[in-house]
This record gives structure tokens, sequence and C-alpha cells, in this order.
């Protein structure tokens, strides 16, 4: 939580209804999204009891397991599940191009995007690629063959969601959470229903009124994966199980995940129409890029993904999750004022007028031999600026043009320009209304890490080879 | 605890729950009270054994902690797997995390000697059973399913079953904790680590109490917990030791502070009661005369309280009517530099003037986060 989002709390509050927390999109929104509501059986780790998922808001997939408990329907449900949501993927992977970059590389024309409720939602979707990522579709415990495939994929689109760049596996939660925020905690922003009573409260309530409607469990039903306990009472404990209940075992899932379901496309409504940050087409082409690459993989017959990261894969994923997180964050500052009003109020930015600019300054830098230019441009600012003397800023009107800050004096902040300023270049000029941060969107550092073959003995020395087992495949599943 | 406070205690909390029976604690509403020590209303409650669930909905409020009836049922399946054959399951298990020898495993159910005489007859027996385990180093390495401890809470006798107690060569007790969630791939869910951790403590504390009154080392009660949980995808246990320092140090604070609940009590109205007026199971209390009666208990509510308190949809009702900025979340009220209300906070972004010096510097504050946000969305 940051000040400028404890502000807008209270304007939310006062207003009785959500506030804008950004003025653009920082997340790309597909044409045709893949909506998916899972359910599972409660107290059981990954046995699905249903899930309403497809692309086509008028025409859900429902689909139901009559008994979780049992081995055989929950690899039926998988199957099917196999059917909506490979399909909806290889719509994407059978269209390459390569890139026009130095190193050409294959990219997808597009990518496929699921969106789940909640982050449990995105939990369950890994537990759900894990339990069937390894299973033989021959032998023993054969299963139907876009299983298996079903699991490599949602494990590869969970992966990719835990970078923060990436849009093809997102919670709705989160993402209504990053461009509105609501009067209400975080705590109940958890819950998409009053999410959205506060973001679009129906007419003639407040937010809080119809958050309060939108808390009723008979009303709202839990987004999922877990159920309402009084639902399970009261409704699923006859059925499951039950001989000739089918029907009625659909009809009560689907009363359960049908007002979910429409929540989750009001969302898609409600964010469709916010105009797109300028970096978003620059991130979902790195999922396009990773969507073909993983398709490259699965057709060179490569292994599924195995259980555990080895000591150098995982520093190497750790480093480029900080590395992708640092570089949206700074991306979403520089496309979008609100949000560097934040870093302004935290005084890690300032934003004001040009006052002076010495253009044709040079000096010799310490152990240098030449004078070279180095322009001193003088910024009038209002803002509480907080910066150390020596911080290298950036401003988003010249993001390569580098520079650091000389001294702040009073209301007047002095900057020295040490890079970007060739030829096509230009200046801030005096009257112009400039801003400047600590950040950078291409700042972050890949460390060296050692090669696989040459993992230290700290960290168990180079791994054995990962070989999938007849045991992974066999798993129990009960 | 003089013996006049442990007297005069409970009378006082019996009177304000009434003729009802008192609804006995567990390790998880221990443990919810450690989480928000401040709130009296929580305390008095927990104290006097008063039904919170049919209270709040009596308030008009759902009770939103029920079960569900398939968490139960797996909860109950897997424990009997873990605990079949003798503790066969925890057996291998310790052997593995504690390297416990196979000759000297012994298993002991203390629910069996103890017959149906009623609580205090099984922790009397858990008592023997278990100092002569302590003192005899013969009866090494037993399991003791099913034991009754006893934790003094505020004056009150509380009554506690951990899963099981085991007892190793290295003269330490070790608790059991049989979960349900699934370690997968060696990982299990953090939320719900810490929340076992926590109700573990509680056991390793009232045994640790139980230790101290009979004269032996509290120490010899490991601060390791041993959880056992589903791995993966099967019914099969699986183990790992789980340190419970962090909240064992946070109950014992908690619990001391709870021993001063008496000086909340003096500070009751008089004649103050809670009691629903049960006829059969209909409460015949009018539900306004309730609510202000519980209203005469100071909440502290936040909404953290949500997730562990059934009272927590008055308590926020409440807090709301007052514009309590805590109600936001506590980050919203330090972000505003300790305003107490809402109401407050958007009179100082509307630019009135501030009623006490105390607010200018939030006032200047909120004034530049509105300048910041009208700017930018300019």
């Amino acid at each position: 939580m940051s000040l400028l989002r404890s502000y807008l709390k209270v304007a939310a509050v006062r207003d009785g209804r959500a506030q804008r927390a950004t003025t653009v999109r920082h997340v790309h929104l597909a044409d045709a999204p893949l909506v998916f509501v899972p359910l599972r059986l409660a107290g059981e780790a990954a046995a699905p009891l249903a899930a309403m998922v497809g692309d086509d808001r008028a025409h859900p997939h429902l689909l139901v397991v009559t008994n979780p408990r049992n081995r055989d329907e929950r690899f039926a449900f998988m199957a099917e599940l196999a059917e909506v949501v490979v399909s909806y993927i290889e719509r994407f992977t059978t269209q390459v191009e390569m890139s026009d970059t130095r190193t050409p590389y294959e990219r997808c024309l597009d990518a496929p995007q699921i969106l789940v409720p909640n982050p449990a939602g995105v939990a369950f979707t890994r537990l759900l690629g894990r339990s069937t990522r390894f299973r033989k579709i021959e032998g023993p415990h054969a299963v139907p063959p876009r299983v298996p495939l079903l699991g490599r994929w949602l494990t590869f689109l969970h992966d990719r969601s835990e970078f923060a760049d990436s849009a093809m596996l997102l919670a709705m939660t989160g993402l209504l959470s990053e461009h509105w925020v609501t009067g209400q905690s975080a705590a109940e922003d958890a819950k998409l229903s009053t999410q959205l009573a506060w973001i679009d409260p129906p007419h003639g309530l407040t937010g809080a009124e119809a958050a309060v409607q939108a808390e009723d469990p008979l009303r709202s039903p839990p987004a999922g994966p877990d159920t309402d306990p009084g639902f399970d009472h009261a409704v699923l404990q006859p059925l499951i199980g039950g001989y000739g209940v089918t029907a009625q075992l659909r009809e009560a899932l689907h009363e359960q995940l049908e007002p979910t379901w429409n929540d989750m496309w009001q969302a898609v409504d409600l964010l469709r129409p916010l105009p797109e940050g300028a970096s978003v087409a620059a991130r979902w082409e790195r999922d396009r890029a990773a969507l073909a690459w993983h398709q490259r993989w699965l057709t060179d017959g490569g292994l599924p993904q195995g259980r555990l990261d080895s000591a150098v894969a995982a520093a190497r994923r750790l480093a480029t999750l900080e590395a992708a997180q640092q570089s949206y964050e700074a991306n979403r500052a520089f496309d979008d004022p609100l949000v560097m009003a934040d870093y302004r109020a935290a005084g890690v930015a300032f934003a004001g007028r040009v006052i002076a600019v010495e253009a044709d300054r040079k000096i010799t830098p310490p152990g240098g031999k030449r004078a070279v230019l180095r322009p001193l441009v003088s910024v009038r600012t209002d803002d509480s600026v907080r910066l150390s003397p020596g911080t290298r800023l950036l401003s988003p009107a010249r993001p390569k043009q580098k520079a650091h800050l000389e001294s702040v004096e009073g209301d007047v902040a002095v900057l020295q320009l040490n890079g970007g300023l060739g030829k096509g270049t230009t200046l801030p000029g005096v009257g112009e209304i400039i801003c400047y941060a600590d950040l950078d969107p291409e700042g972050h550092r890949h460390p060296s890490l050692p090669d696989l073959a040459d993992t230290p003995w700290t960290h168990g020395g180079p791994p054995a080879e990962y070989v999938p087992t007849d045991e992974d495949a066999q798993e129990v599943w009960s | 605890m003089s013996g006049l406070d442990t007297w005069r205690g409970p009378n006082r909390l019996d009177a304000l729950r009434g003729p009802s029976k008192p609804v006995d604690h567990n390790a998880r509403s221990i443990a919810a009270l450690a989480a928000n020590p401040a709130c009296q209303r929580r305390a008095i409650l927990d104290a006097a054994g008063i039904d919170k669930g049919s209270t709040i909905q009596h308030l008009g409020y759902p009770h939103q902690f029920g079960q569900s009836p398939f968490a139960l049922a797996r909860q109950e399946q897997f424990k009997a797997i873990v605990k079949a054959h003798g503790g066969a399951h925890i057996l291998r298990l310790l052997r593995e995390l504690l390297h416990l020898s196979v000759e000297e495993a012994g298993y002991h159910n203390v629910e069996d000697a103890a017959d149906d005489n009623g609580r205090a007859v099984r922790h009397r027996h858990t008592r023997t059973v278990l100092r002569s385990a302590a003192e005899q180093p013969e009866h090494a390495a037993t399991l003791f399913d099913d034991p009754l401890l006893k934790l003094n809470v505020a004056g009150y006798d509380v009554y506690l079953e951990p899963d099981v107690i085991a007892f190793q060569v290295g003269r330490q007790f070790h608790v059991v904790a049989i979960k349900t969630f699934a370690v997968v791939d060696g990982q299990a869910d953090t939320p719900k680590v810490s929340a076992a951790a926590r109700e573990a403590a509680v056991y390793v504390h009232a045994l640790r109490e139980l230790f101290s009154s009979l004269g032996l080392d509290p120490a010899r009660v490991a601060h390791d917990v041993v959880l056992i949980c589903p791995k993966d995808f099967m019914n099969f246990p699986t183990a790992a030791l789980v340190d419970v320092r962090h909240p064992l140090e946070v109950l014992r604070r908690q619990l001391e502070r709870l021993s001063r609940i008496d000086d909340i009590l003096d500070e009751l109205p008089p004649g103050l009661s809670l009691d629903l007026r049960m006829e059969g199971k209909t409460p015949t209390r009018p539900a306004a005369e309730l609510a202000a009666a519980v209203s005469a208990l100071e909440a502290r509510y936040a909404p953290e309280c949500l997730a562990v308190c059934e009272m927590a949809y008055f308590c926020r009702a409440e807090a709301r009517a007052c514009g309590s900025l805590e109600a936001l979340g506590r980050t919203v009220r330090d972000d505003l530099g300790g305003l107490e209300s809402i109401d407050t906070a958007i009179h100082l972004i509307s630019g009135d003037p501030v009623c006490s010096p105390e607010q200018d510097a939030i006032a200047t504050r909120l004034q530049y986060l509105r300048r910041l946000h009208d700017e930018a969305v300019a």
C-alpha cells in the first residue's frame, strides 16, 4: 500500500465508489480471453469439483465431477477441460512469425489469456497442472492423450504468471485492484464480487451498500476454488456420489458458478475501455515469444517441467523475476502520471518547471583527460524531494537521457545530464514541465551465475539430469 | 494470581454469560486471541465462554466459520490413516525426522484408560502417564494418543486436546499436529503452515505449564513441533519439524495480558449481561438489547479480524458507523498519521481548517497528496 492509495481509499469512501488508481490500462487484455472459474472439493488439495470455462460469455462450458473422490472421474474432468483449454491455446501456437531483430527469434502472432477470479484460482491452476503433467498416455494408468499436455500448458502458464510483466494467466481481483482503489480493506478486496460492487455499484447504491449485499454467499457465492461451507452442507453433500442425481448436481453447481462467471465478464467490460499503456504491447510481445518457445520445446519432444528447479536454475529464475518486477514498476510509472504521482508522494520522483539550462557545460570527469559535455538543468519543484545528490535519475520524456542529481536547494533541483546527448536528441527547454524519477525500466543487472555443470558443492553440486519416472506417472491422485 | 482473583473472575464472567453452558476454548480460539491482543470484546467473550457463533447470528449477521462436511470427513479419514496400527505412520515419520530407534517405540492411548469419567479425570490420567514417562527412562519413546491438557486462561481452566504427544530418546517431548493440507513437492501453503504453528504453540505452552506444575523441566518439551500432512496428492502421510518459538513467545505475552481481565470487568457497567435467554434452541433476548450490551465491550476492529473472529461483521458495522479509519486497514491509518476517523481525513482533504495543532502535519500531507493526484489526472 502506498500513500496515494491510502488517500484514494479515503476518497472512495467519501464518493461512495472506487477511485481510478491509473490513467491507463497497464495490462494487455485479449480480444477473446478464456475465463476459467474452477471449484474444488473442500478438504482436498486438488480434487476438481466443477468449472465454468470458455471464451464466449453467452455459452460457457460447465464441467462437473459427480464424484470428486473417484480417480477416473477426475481424469475424465481433466480430459474435458483439456478439450476446451488446449484447443484454445492451440489457436495461437499454430501461427508463428520470426522477429525482425538482429538475432531473429520465433514468436506467435498472438497469445492465449486465461482469467481466473483470484490468486487462489491461480494456485489451483498450478496444482491441476502438477497433478496431470507427468501422466502417461499408455500402459497401466493411461489417461487421455491431451491430459498430460494440459498439465504442461497449465504449468507453463503458471510459471509465466509469476513474472510481473506476463499477462497470459491473471487473477481478476489483482487486475482490478491494480487499476482501482475501493473504499474497503485489502482483505475485503480479495472477494471479487465486493470489489466489483465498489467499482461499478448498481444504480442508487453506494459502493459500501452494494459491497455488503455482495458479501452474502447466497447472492454471490464464493468465487472459488473453495465453495461456501453452507452450500456444501445443505446442497452438495446429499448430491455427491449419489445415483441419478447428475442433472440436479449440474444445476446446483451451475447456480454456484454463474454469478462469478458474470462478474468476470463485467470486470472485462470495465477494463476494456481503459486506454492501453505505452509499454503494454512490448510486454505482450515477450509472452508471445515465450509461447512460441514452449511450443517449440513440446514439438521437439522436450520433457515435462520437473518437480523442483535445480539450484542454478532457481537462482537464475529469481534474478529474472526480480528484473521483470523492477522493469514493470518503472514502466508503469513512465506510462502513467497517476502512478508516477505515487513515487512523487514518496519523494523518489519530482516534477516541476525547467528554469535554467546550461547546455554547453563541459567538465573533465575525475580520472578523465578530455573535457566532455555535461549539461546542467535546474528544475523548480513544489514536490518534497527526498533524493540524495548523486542519485541516477531518468525522465519519462527522455528515457534514454541519463542524469544524476547534483543538488537540491530550497525548491530548486539541479541535474547533470550524463548520456543520451548525441545527434537527434533534445535537451529539456526552459519553461518545460518535466518529471525525473529514481526509476529505470532497463536498469536491472543479471548476476553472473555458473553453468549447471559448475554448481558449487554448497548448492548440492551439479544436479542429476532430470528424467521423469514411472513413479511420477503412476502417482496416486486420491 | 491470588486465590481471591481466581474466585472473583469466573463468577463475574458466569454472571455475564448467564445460565448457558460455557463454550470451550480450543487451540484455535486461543491462537486467535493472540492475533488481536488489544481487543477487550473478544477477550471477555472468550473468557466468559460465550457462544460467539449464536451471538452473531442473533445479532443478524451470518456465522462465517462453518466447516464443510467434506473437510471434516477428510480430517477424520486422514487422522485415522495416520494413527492406524498403533501409530505406525507416526513412528515411521518420527524415526526419519528425530532419529528414533525402532525397538524403543511404544503407543499409549490416554483416552482408552480414562473411560467416560469426564475431562477432569482424563486430565489427571494424562498427568500421571506423562509424569511416569518423564521420570522413567525405560518408558522412553512412547506415543501418547488423545491426551488432555489444561491451561489457565484468565482464571478459567481450559482443556485442550493435542493430536498426539511423542516422547523420544533424547528425553524430549514433541507435540505432533496432524493437518490435511497437502505438501506438494516439499512445499505447503504458507498461511496454513503458520496457522498450524500458532495452534501447535498453544499445545506446547500447555504441556510446558503441566511440566512446571509437576516439578519437571519445561524445556523438555521441544519447541520443534512435528507437522504431519498428506504428501502430494496422496493419502500417504509426510512430516516436517516446525519451529514454533516465535508464536510461542507471542502467545505467552498475550496470556499474561489476559490475566488482567478483572480490570476490564471492573470498568463494565454493573449488571451487564450477554445472555441470549435461550428457550430450548431459540434465543429470546431482543436483538437490539443484545447489540447494546455487546457494544458496551470495547472492540478493536481491524480487517484481519474477518478471517479469525465470529464477531467481526458486527464490529465492522460498528467501526464503519463511527467512521473508523482503521477499518480500511492498518496501513491506511498509519499512512494518514494516526488520524482516527475517515470524516476528519475527508475534511482535511477538502481544506477545512484543522481543529487541533497536531493535525497540522497530516493536513499538509493530505493537501499535498490531493495536489499530486489532481495534477496527474488533469
